[in-house]
C-alpha cells in the first residue's frame, strides 16, 4: 500500500511549521479538512485496496449481524422471561427478577468483559473437567450470547408491560373458547401485545446496533473496530470516524423505515390518533 | 326463602325428556373471605333458554363463568354433555381443571357471549369468526370461511366481514360476537349480560339477534338485566340473591306470580 503514507501526509502537510499550527489550530484544521482533497477521500473509502471502504463494510455487516443475533435472542428470552415473571410460579419469578434487576444494575461494558471473558473461561473449565477438548468460542457467537443476553433483560420488561396492556377480555374470549396456552400465546397474546411493544423493542433494537460497538474491547472485529484499525493506518481519522458514524446514521434511518411499516402493519386493528383527535 | 334447589328445574323441563346439556350441583365459589356462591343447582336441557337475573353482587355471571371455567369453583359439580368437569385442588388449595384438555374440549362447545364483546382486534371480523373452527376445530379454512359468511350475513354484518372491531359499533361488534360464538356450532350459548354495555339505542338490535336464536330452539343460558327480553325468551327464569337460588320458575310465575318478597321487591325495583 504505497499510497498510504502520501494521503497521510496530505491530511496533515508537515511542511507547515509547528508554531503556527499551535496558534491557530482553527486554520490548521480547515487547511487538512481542504487538503484533503475529495478524490483523496473518495480513494481511502474505495471498497477495493488500497481503500478501507471494504474493510468499514465487513465491520458493519458484523455489527448488523451481532445486533440482529443478539436482539433475536434477546426477543425470545424476553418473550420467556415475560411469560414467566406474568404467569410462572414464586421460584421462577425470583430468579427472572434477579435476572432483569442484575443485568439492568451492572454497565453494559462491565457486562460484556465478564460474561466474554469470564463465560468463554467457564465453558472452557467445565469442558476439561468433563474431559473434553477446549474449544475455540467464535467472536460472532459470542457477542451475540453477550448482547442477547443483555438484550433479553430489557425485553423481559418491554414485552411484560405490552403483554398487561392487551385488554384481558381478548385473552378470557381465547380461554373461553377452549384455546391451548401455546395456541394463545401464538395467536392472541403475541400478535395482540405487539402495538404496544414496538415502540420499546424499537429502541432496543437501536441501541443494540449500537452495543455492538462496545465488543470492539474484546476483539471483535465489527464496525467500530474496523474504523478504529482503518484510521490508525491511514491517520484519516476524521474521515474514517465520520464515514463510520454515516453507517450508523443510515442503519438507523433504514431501521426506522422497517420498523415503521411493522409497526403500522401490528396496529392495523387500531384506528390511528389521528382520527381522534 | 332458602335456595329451592334443582327441584324446580326438572319439573319444568322433564316434561320434554330432553338431554341434559348443562347440569349444574351444589355449586359453592369464595374469593378469599368472598362467598360468592353458595351452593347453587342449575340445570339445562337441550332447547332450554334459562334466564340468570338478580341484582348485583348476587353472583349471577360467577355462576355462569363457573360453568366454562373461566372462574373455578371452589366446590360442587359442573356437568356439560353429560361429561362431569375434573377437578382437583392446587398446591395453594385452589380448585382447578384437574384436566386441561378435557377443558378445552368442553369449552369448545360453549359459546360464550361477553358483555365487552371482547372481539379480538387485531383480527378482522371474517378472522374472529373463523379463528376458532380453524384452530381449535381444526375446520378447513375455505369451509369455515363460507359458513363465517353466512353467519356475518344472518346477523346482518355481511359487508363488515373485513372491517377490524374498533371501526365498528357496539352493537355491530355484539353481533359479531354472537357469530364468532355460533361459529363454533355450541351446544350450549353462554351470554353473560350482552347488552349491559351498550347504548340504549343498540340494545335492540343485539337482543332481536339472541330472541331469534332463542325461537329457533337454542340452548341458552342467559344472564341478563333486561326483564322483558327474559319474559318473553326464557323457558325457565333463576332469581339469584346472595349467592342463592331465591326462586326459579317458568317465567309467566316469576314474574308474574313472585312468591319471594325480595324478589317482589327485585321486580318492582327494576320495573
Amino acid at each position: 500500500m504505497p499510497l498510504l503514507p502520501d494521503l497521510s501526509q496530505a491530511c496533515l502537510p508537515p511542511t507547515q511549521p509547528s508554531a503556527v499550527r499551535a496558534s491557530n489550530p482553527g486554520a490548521t484544521l480547515i487547511d487538512a479538512l481542504l487538503s484533503a482533497s475529495a478524490a483523496g477521500i473518495i480513494e481511502l473509502l474505495s471498497p477495493n485496496p488500497p481503500g478501507w471502504g471494504g474493510t468499514l463494510m465487513v465491520g458493519l455487516l458484523h455489527s448488523i449481524e451481532i445486533a440482529l443475533g443478539a436482539t433475536c435472542l434477546g426477543l425470545l428470552i424476553g418473550t420467556g422471561g415475560a411469560y414467566g415473571k406474568l404467569y410462572g410460579g414464586p421460584v421462577v419469578r425470583d430468579l427472572l427478577a434477579v435476572y432483569t434487576t442484575i443485568v439492568r444494575a451492572v454497565p453494559e461494558l462491565v457486562l460484556i468483559l465478564l460474561l466474554y471473558y469470564a463465560g468463554t473461561d467457564l465453558i472452557n473449565q467445565a469442558l476439561t473437567a468433563m474431559g473434553y477438548q477446549r474449544v475455540d468460542i467464535s467472536g460472532l457467537a459470542a457477542g451475540i450470547a453477550v448482547l442477547g443476553f443483555v438484550q433479553g433483560a430489557y425485553s423481559t420488561e418491554v414485552i411484560r408491560g405490552a403483554i398487561l396492556a392487551i385488554p384481558q377480555g381478548q385473552i378470557e374470549a381465547a380461554r373461553a373458547y377452549g384455546m391451548s396456552p401455546g395456541l394463545l400465546l401464538r395467536r392472541i397474546t403475541l400478535p395482540a401485545m405487539l402495538p404496544f411493544a414496538i415502540p420499546g423493542l424499537a429502541n432496543l433494537w437501536l441501541i443494540a446496533t449500537k452495543d455492538t460497538a462496545l465488543l470492539a474491547v474484546v476483539g471483535f472485529y465489527e464496525l467500530a473496530l474496523a474504523t478504529r484499525q482503518a484510521a490508525g493506518v491511514t491517520k484519516a481519522y476524521f474521515t474514517f470516524f465520520f464515514a463510520a458514524g454515516v453507517l450508523y446514521l443510515l442503519l438507523s434511518l433504514f431501521s426506522n423505515l422497517i420498523i415503521g411499516r411493522v409497526e403500522a402493519w401490528s396496529r392495523r386493528g387500531m384506528p390511528s390518533l389521528k382520527d381522534a383527535r | 326463602m332458602m335456595a329451592q334447589g334443582a327441584v324446580p328445574a326438572l319439573k319444568h323441563t322433564a316434561q320434554d325428556g330432553a338431554a341434559e346439556a348443562i347440569h349444574v350441583e351444589n355449586l359453592h365459589k369464595r374469593f378469599g373471605e368472598l362467598h360468592v356462591l353458595k351452593g347453587v343447582s342449575l340445570s339445562a336441557r337441550d332447547g332450554e333458554v334459562i334466564a340468570i337475573i338478580g341484582g348485583s353482587g348476587s353472583g349471577k355471571s360467577t355462576l355462569l363463568r363457573c360453568i366454562n371455567c373461566l372462574e373455578n369453583p371452589t366446590s360442587g359439580i359442573i356437568r356439560v354433555n353429560g361429561e362431569e368437569i375434573k377437578l382437583k385442588a392446587d398446591s395453594h388449595g385452589h380448585t382447578v381443571p384437574a384436566d386441561r384438555k378435557q377443558i378445552e374440549r368442553i369449552r369448545s362447545k360453549l359459546g360464550m357471549v361477553f358483555q365487552n364483546f371482547n372481539l379480538w382486534s387485531h383480527m378482522t371480523l371474517i378472522e374472529n369468526v373463523i379463528e376458532v373452527p380453524v384452530h381449535v376445530l381444526g375446520i378447513n379454512r375455505d369451509v369455515a370461511i363460507s359458513e363465517a359468511e353466512k353467519l356475518l350475513a344472518r346477523v346482518g354484518l355481511a359487508e363488515k366481514r373485513d372491517v377490524y372491531p374498533a371501526y365498528l359499533s357496539g352493537g355491530q361488534q355484539q353481533r359479531a360476537a354472537i357469530a364468532r360464538a355460533l361459529a363454533i356450532n355450541p351446544r350450549v350459548m353462554l351470554f353473560d349480560e350482552p347488552t349491559s354495555a351498550l347504548d340504549p339505542e343498540l340494545v335492540g338490535e343485539v337482543l332481536k339477534v339472541i330472541g331469534d336464536l332463542a325461537r329457533e330452539g337454542r340452548t341458552m343460558v342467559l344472564v341478563t338485566h333486561e326483564m322483558k327480553f327474559a319474559r318473553e325468551v326464557a323457558t325457565h327464569v333463576v332469581y339469584l340473591y346472595n349467592g342463592l337460588v331465591e326462586e326459579e320458575g317458568p317465567p309467566e310465575q316469576i314474574f308474574g306470580a313472585p312468591r319471594s318478597e325480595r324478589l317482589k321487591q327485585f321486580i318492582r325495583n327494576i320495573g
